[in-house]
């Protein structure tokens, strides 16, 4: 091959790398979302309550203990699994059972799910229960909600600003 | 019970005969496509061959141009964005170009960084002596990527928010973190200049580690090529510089967690993954990066064709000159004292593990000439499977055997041309391991012992399978290296011509050249014939 085609040749090669390089690191666009619908993420990290009360330990048990352990109260760790629920537009749309973290089961349980959900007014009922003992869910929270396309809503549990919220 | 075969003998049997049957073809094909380049580029300069060489290139722009980058970054959760906005809209002559070559430099990094791995999976360079080389390489892929995915996240724009919401969201499929990583980019009071720190750490740590792992990929082998030739650098470095400014990196719009966001102008060098995440599950794509990367960490040690006899070194013959231990392609030999005993005198001792037993120590040996006079030739450092003094004796019975006026000795490797089929009755054909095994002298024995000339050939420049087998034989033959082809017979009567297996026609077309020249010298009755085969390196 001649020296100028191979130099043209060695230019156009460059270039296609160039090309590849170029179209490839921001092409084709990618699209997260549809355009007309907006994302609803729950999520927390949330201690349920403790699962057993704290008791008094007898004499027979304390004296089978080691010296340096023998603390009168009992108080077993662990926690209550939490249950979550949503509901969207009067069905359920999701139902979570978060297991409390560690070996002893003594953490928090944590849930992260997202959904995407058309744009748009939506009435959302959210149910938490964390106490094992408890029949019913101990927190709830219902709002009509107004999504725009893009919007993502956030829910949170929030002991300190009153439980279930939404952002 | 004969011929009976237990399950794991049979999978791996399966094993093995999937993987070589498969690269066996995928390497034709590639053979084809690397050649095709030789034709623009010229073997020597052909990218294909270079890869490494160039991946090394690309990082060093990542790294330079990101000292800049560095500086101007504001490592806030608001200034980020603010900052190399700024660079890209303001400064755009200097930083916004710098800010395009550091992103388009890491994307052709990943990609000729890939295409290495492809090529000498292609070609099974990943067993035997290779094996410490290959299981280096693999954990670099992980500190390039995490170091490029995590330099996306410092811009805060747009993709930014995404890829970190994504990585998180890929992370917590482990059941290993107590909170949800995501937790951390729920919304804009979850993201602390804090983190920022962490993502810069991050992206200027890895790339540290990620030199240690660079030093450690290449550390057996000898000469290893860090920096690719100065054309294929320019050439490489323009196409980026002109990418650079005709379609400068600009960010999208800045981050907003309260928002998905749109259309995104997705590196799809780097987060591929991602959509893939998205269109299947987290624990998909964790299978298959874990996958991917157990079976590359597992490749070498899959049941192979066994390692050839290595180097051995005969004590007697060794004068401990060194030559083999400055010519072996993959450090696998050392010098240790001699147990004659005699102050400074060196012995050469080869590690079996390293060696590569491509015959180069024994061309390089002093020993290895065929002049001595001893009956049985024996020289320092010589291949069991193929020894020198074997090599004479075929000559010598070569040579005698030829016809004609212009009697040929063609001497070619295992790797390339099959030489055989050129074999006629004026053209002995040798075929060693590698062209770099053959010692000089043999070149002059055998016009000494009535040859007219001497072909050598072997895989195309740059492409030796062994590293330097055909960079040491120009450079002996041309007498730039010990051992060289005395000067008298330099030029005269002697030629190159590389070519890879499937050259045979362009190699047998230089052997009918060859042997018109000859002719025309015997005509004429002078004259060194020039080597000139118009193939890619000659002497």
């Amino acid at each position: 091959m001649s020296k100028p085609i191979s130099w043209i040749g060695q230019a156009l090669l460059y270039g296609l790398f160039a090309l590849v390089i170029g179209y490839f690191s921001s092409s084709p666009p990618y699209r997260h979302l549809p355009s007309g619908d907006a994302l609803i993420k729950l999520s927390f990290s949330h201690e349920g309550s403790l699962v057993y009360q704290c008791r008094q330990r007898t004499p027979e048990e304390l004296a089978k203990l080691a010296p340096n352990m023998r603390a009168p109260l009992d108080c077993p760790r662990e926690r209550s699994p939490v249950t979550v629920e949503i509901e969207l537009d009067g069905a359920l749309d999701y139902r979570h059972v978060a297991q409390p973290s560690g070996l002893s089961k003594d953490g928090a349980s944590t849930v992260y799910h997202r959904f995407a959900v058309p744009a748009g007014e939506h009435r959302l009922a959210i149910r938490l229960k964390d106490d094992v003992h408890s029949a019913d869910f101990n927190y709830h929270r219902e709002k009509a909600v107004s999504l725009k396309p893009g919007q993502v809503l956030v829910i949170d549990f929030n002991q300190e600003a009153g439980g279930i919220t939404l952002q | 019970m004969a011929g009976a075969q237990t399950p794991g003998a049979a999978i791996g049997r399966l094993m093995r005969l999937s993987i070589t049957g498969d690269a066996s073809a995928a390497a034709i094909g590639y053979r084809r496509m690397e050649h095709g380049f030789d034709a623009v580029f010229g073997a020597a300069l052909n990218p294909w061959r270079h890869l490494g060489a160039i991946g090394f290139l690309f990082f060093w722009v990542v790294a330079l141009t990101g000292l800049y980058l560095y500086a101007v970054l504001d490592t806030s959760v608001e200034g980020a964005y603010r900052s190399i906005n700024w660079l890209t809209r303001e400064q755009w002559y200097l930083g916004g170009v710098l800010r395009s070559l550091h992103r388009y430099a890491a994307d052709a990094f990943v990609v000729v960084t890939l295409l290495h791995l492809l090529r000498e999976f292609l070609l099974g360079r990943y067993t035997g002596f290779r094996r410490f080389s290959w299981l280096t390489g693999v954990p670099l892929l992980w500190f390039i990527y995490v170091s490029g995915v995590v330099g996306i996240w410092l811009r805060w724009d747009q993709l930014a928010q995404f890829s970190a919401a994504a990585t998180a969201e890929w992370l917590d499929a482990l059941p290993v973190f107590a909170t949800p990583l995501v937790r951390n980019f729920l919304s804009a009071s979850a993201v602390s200049d804090r983190l920022f720190s962490l993502f810069v750490f991050v992206h200027i740590g890895v790339p540290l580690l990620l030199i240690f792992g660079l030093w450690f990929h290449i550390q057996r082998i000898s000469r290893a090529e860090v920096f690719p030739p100065r054309a294929l650098a320019i050439g490489s470095l323009l196409a980026l510089l002109a990418l650079a400014v005709a379609s400068p990196v600009v960010s999208l719009a800045a981050a907003d967690l309260a928002r998905v966001p749109g259309s995104l102008a997705l590196d799809w060098f780097y987060l591929f993954w991602q959509p893939l995440m998205y269109a299947t599950s987290g624990a998909a794509v964790w299978a298959l990066v874990a996958g991917a990367t157990l079976f590359l960490f597992v490749l070498p040690d899959l049941p192979h064709a066994a390692a050839a006899p290595v180097a051995k070194v005969d004590p007697d013959n060794c004068n401990g000159c060194r030559r083999c231990f400055a010519d072996c392609p993959y450090a696998a030999i050392v010098m240790m004292p001699h147990p004659n005993g005699i102050p400074g005198r060196q012995l050469a001792e080869v590690n079996p593990k390293l060696c590569a037993s491509c015959g180069i120590c024994a061309g390089s040996c002093p020993s290895s000439t065929p002049f001595r006079s001893v009956a049985e030739l024996v020289t320092g450092i010589d291949m069991p499977q193929q020894p020198i003094g074997q090599l004479r004796d075929t000559l010598e019975l070569g040579l005698a055997r030829l016809t004609g006026e212009n009697k040929i000795a063609m001497f070619g490797c295992g790797e390339g041309v099959d030489v055989s089929k050129l074999a006629g009755s004026d053209v002995a054909s040798f075929s060693l391991i590698c062209t770099g095994m053959l010692p000089p002298s043999f070149i002059e024995y055998a016009l000494r012992g009535g040859a007219a000339g001497v072909l050598v050939t072997g895989c195309r420049a740059g492409g030796c399978t062994f590293r330097l087998g055909n960079r040491w034989t120009e450079e002996r033959l041309s007498g730039a290296r010990e051992p060289h082809l005395r000067g008298d017979l330099l030029g005269n009567s002697v030629r190159i011509a590389w070519a890879d297996r499937e050259d045979g026609a362009s190699l047998a077309a230089a052997l009918a050249d060859f042997r018109q020249a000859l002719a025309l010298k015997r005509a004429l009755g002078t004259g060194p014939i020039l080597a000139s085969t118009g193939m890619s390196a000659h002497v």
